[in-house]
């Protein structure tokens, strides 16, 4: 979807702005909203730029910078955590050499936290985009990011 | 026509991760090669409940119940239990400790001790066809109120039951729907709080996706009760399926006439929009998830004025959590005296657990109120896994505390949590065990609500920094006695001049492990001495968050 086929779609109601902001970034293929799509929304919905960018920044889901492909976001909750998660995001980082908030050179994959994910029962947790993925282990991890970039290319 | 066998996979979202998809398709292929289709069910469910063993598969109507399924089983299960009649034992459920092999899911001691109401579909239906749901008894709540009961008599009913709110603050349900009936103005609102934020809570999500309609149902009848034409479901956008889920039940509601105009022909209006969250734990306090529905940042406003009186738009507004709407259509069907006859003299009916943590069976589980700490943690949750010793539970996620291993005959009731200086919250429950630091858990989730303050007041914004900074400062080995009784003041302090509930209910674990477990406090400071084993005292000057850490590592 174009950014005005979105704007039409939802019409301009102003209680719409997360669906907006949400379609806009998940049409977008590097998942971010850039600062051009805040200030046609803005007009668009006839609020002032700052109310727009403020809604934006508040919730942890929007990015304001590009992101890769897939978003990775493992659980930080305390079960994930009691359960191993810091075990899991070391492995991340190391076996795709990005810190937290970054992306590969690839553009593949984005590293991000996330509160918790409701699958404690299957700590520690994370997410790939919309698939939830439980268990994990070093092993785990190795075999769904070889997946993952076999998928992308 | 009825099949010989039903085959129901259970697809809630752990079973999902676990690859339950796969499962599901090679039963159907497998079924396909043996021209069993004719005879087979296979039925995708909601969570059924032990998410640790997944993916689960229960075959009826053998009662026979499998689990930790691979791909490669398939046609085992195939060939012997649906060619043969013979179910095969060596994928069957054994308790942990006789491993002695149980034929029956009823025997299961994790399912014996249940009592499921709020759940009862949820792993037994197919919660995207609402034909299922129909079939067990669904929309009848609904026909019985509009056809026979005046918008009086349910909430009469509600407050005769005693259901209180289930996302945290147990407010009875039937006052807050007589308050929104009695508020004035024409347009009322029903809002459904979905945005289940609570680290260690999943019970909302596993309802939204296991049987999203018996939400739906309970939204209606409240509509009805107060006088709403129209109702939001606040869902987190960290739950896509249970979006999706509950976005094919609306729709099927419409066309078969539950939803919409003029319902069973009595003149009644009533139609649901789901709304999706951002990611901000805060949004689950009632304003600012308000805030976030009017499409505006989600931050809290004071109460008074309550959503009853000034809610949704500045009309009245019900607010409920999900399981407290899951409640309603059992109360109108069985009546008020039969809700009321479960559970403790002040909180009626059952609860949703979510047993998380050092435990055998992690999942989800529902029990009467007032069911003991230790029957939980051991008889369901078969007791701490590798011969650990158990220490605490902590109950109500970051708004919680931690309840000590000597209280544990203590029952599971609003007012018990309470004394103990813990609340209910959403349900919850995260087992520890010898190896978790109780200084680190505070401090793990002050790191949490620090992060998740909006930042509109200062005790919250400013004071919670504070907190986690002198319980980091104490986990490094850095602490200085009189940071004990600073802690003790920041927190009462904050408790009593934040905002909302998220920064009232915030000093909560610091306040609680406080209380129980001072001497682990006093280890750290004095001996530099971690008993767990998870703290490290190596001198850090400064601050350092996981982040940095791990940027070393690049």
């Amino acid at each position: 979807m174009t950014r005005e086929e979105v704007l039409n779609k939802y019409g301009k109601s102003k209680d719409n702005l997360l669906y907006i902001l949400h379609d806009i970034q998940d049409s977008n293929p590097r998942h971010y909203l850039t600062e051009e799509d805040l200030k046609e929304v803005a007009k668009w919905l006839e609020l002032p730029y700052s109310y727009v960018h403020g809604v934006a920044t508040f919730y942890s889901m929007f990015s304001l910078k590009p992101r890769g492909k897939y978003i990775i976001r493992v659980c930080e909750s305390p079960t994930c955590h009691l359960m191993g998660a810091s075990n899991i995001i070391i492995e991340l980082v190391k076996s795709l050499g990005v810190g937290i908030g970054e992306t590969t050179k690839d553009e593949i994959f984005t590293l991000e936290l996330t509160s918790c994910i409701g699958v404690c029962g299957v700590a520690p947790a994370m997410m790939i985009n919309s698939e939830v993925y439980g268990n994990l282990t070093s092993e785990k991890i190795a075999q769904i990011i070889d997946e993952k970039r076999r998928e992308s290319k | 026509m009825p099949k010989r066998l039903d085959i129901l996979v259970c697809s809630g979202a752990a079973c999902i991760s676990n690859d339950s998809t796969t499962i599901k398709n090679k039963l159907q292929a497998v079924l396909k090669e043996n021209n069993l289709e004719e005879e087979v069910a296979i039925v995708e469910t909601g969570c059924m409940g032990p998410c640790e063993l997944g993916p689960v598969m229960l075959v009826y109507p053998d009662g026979v119940f499998y689990i930790r399924l691979k791909e490669k089983d398939i046609e085992e299960i195939v060939k012997e239990h649906v060619i043969k009649g013979r179910p095969v034992k060596r994928l069957q459920w054994t308790t942990p400790e006789a491993r002695k092999i149980v034929e029956e899911r009823k025997q299961i001691p994790f399912f014996e001790k249940q009592m499921k109401i709020v759940l009862s579909n949820c792993g037994k239906i197919d919660p995207e066809n609402i034909e299922e749901y129909i079939a067990v008894g669904g929309y009848e709540a609904l026909a019985k109120v509009l056809t026979t009961m005046t918008p009086e008599q349910v909430i009469e009913e509600m407050i005769n039951s005693g259901l209180r709110g289930r996302g945290g603050a147990g407010f009875p349900t039937g006052l807050k729907w007589k308050a929104t009936r009695d508020a004035d103005g024409d347009e009322k609102y029903i809002v459904c709080n979905g945005d289940e934020g609570d680290p260690g809570a999943f019970m909302d999500r596993a309802i939204l996706e296991g049987d999203p309609h018996t939400v739906i149902e309970g939204m209606a009848i409240a509509a009805y009760a107060v006088g709403a034409k129209q109702g939001y479901v606040y869902v987190r956008a960290e739950y896509p399926l249970a979006v999706k889920r509950l976005d094919k039940a609306i729709q099927q509601a419409r066309k078969y006439g539950v939803l919409g105009k003029n319902i069973f022909e009595t003149g009644f209006d009533f139609d649901i929009d789901i709304r999706i969250g951002a990611g901000a734990f805060v949004c689950g306090e009632e304003t600012a998830l308000i805030a976030s529905i009017e499409g505006k940042r989600g931050q809290p406003r004071p109460k008074p004025p309550f959503p009853a009186q000034k809610g949704l738009w500045g009309k009245p507004t019900v607010i409920n959590n999900v399981e407290t709407f899951a409640n309603v259509r059992h109360i109108i069907l069985n009546g008020s005296k039969w809700f009321a006859s479960i559970g403790t003299e002040k909180s009626k009916g059952t609860k949703v657990f979510a047993l998380s943590g050092k435990v055998e069976n992690t999942g989800l589980v529902e029990v009467p109120m007032g069911i003991s700490i230790k029957d939980l943690v051991f008889e369901i949750g078969g007791g701490i896994p590798g011969g650990k010793e158990f220490k605490a539970v902590q109950v109500g996620g970051p708004s919680g505390g931690c309840v000590p291993a000597e209280y544990m005959d203590t029952p599971i009731d609003y007012e018990s949590l309470k004394k103990l200086g813990t609340i209910m919250g959403s349900g919850g429950v995260i087992v520890l065990d010898e190896d978790t630091c109780m200084v680190n858990l505070a401090k793990f989730f002050l790191d949490f609500t620090q992060e998740e303050s909006c930042g509109q007041c200062v005790p919250c914004r400013i004071g919670l920094k504070h907190l986690f900074d002198i319980l980091d400062r104490i986990t490094k080995g850095q602490g200085r006695m009189e940071d004990l009784e600073t802690l003790e003041k920041l927190g009462e302090e904050i408790r009593r001049t934040s905002l909302c509930g998220l920064g009232q209910s915030a000093p909560n674990p610091v306040l609680s492990t406080l209380r129980y477990f001072k001497d682990e406090y006093i280890e750290h400071i004095k001996d530099k001495k971690c008993r767990a084993g998870v703290c490290q005292f190596e001198t850090v000057k400064e601050k350092e968050t996981i982040e940095e850490k791990l940027k070393g590592i690049i």
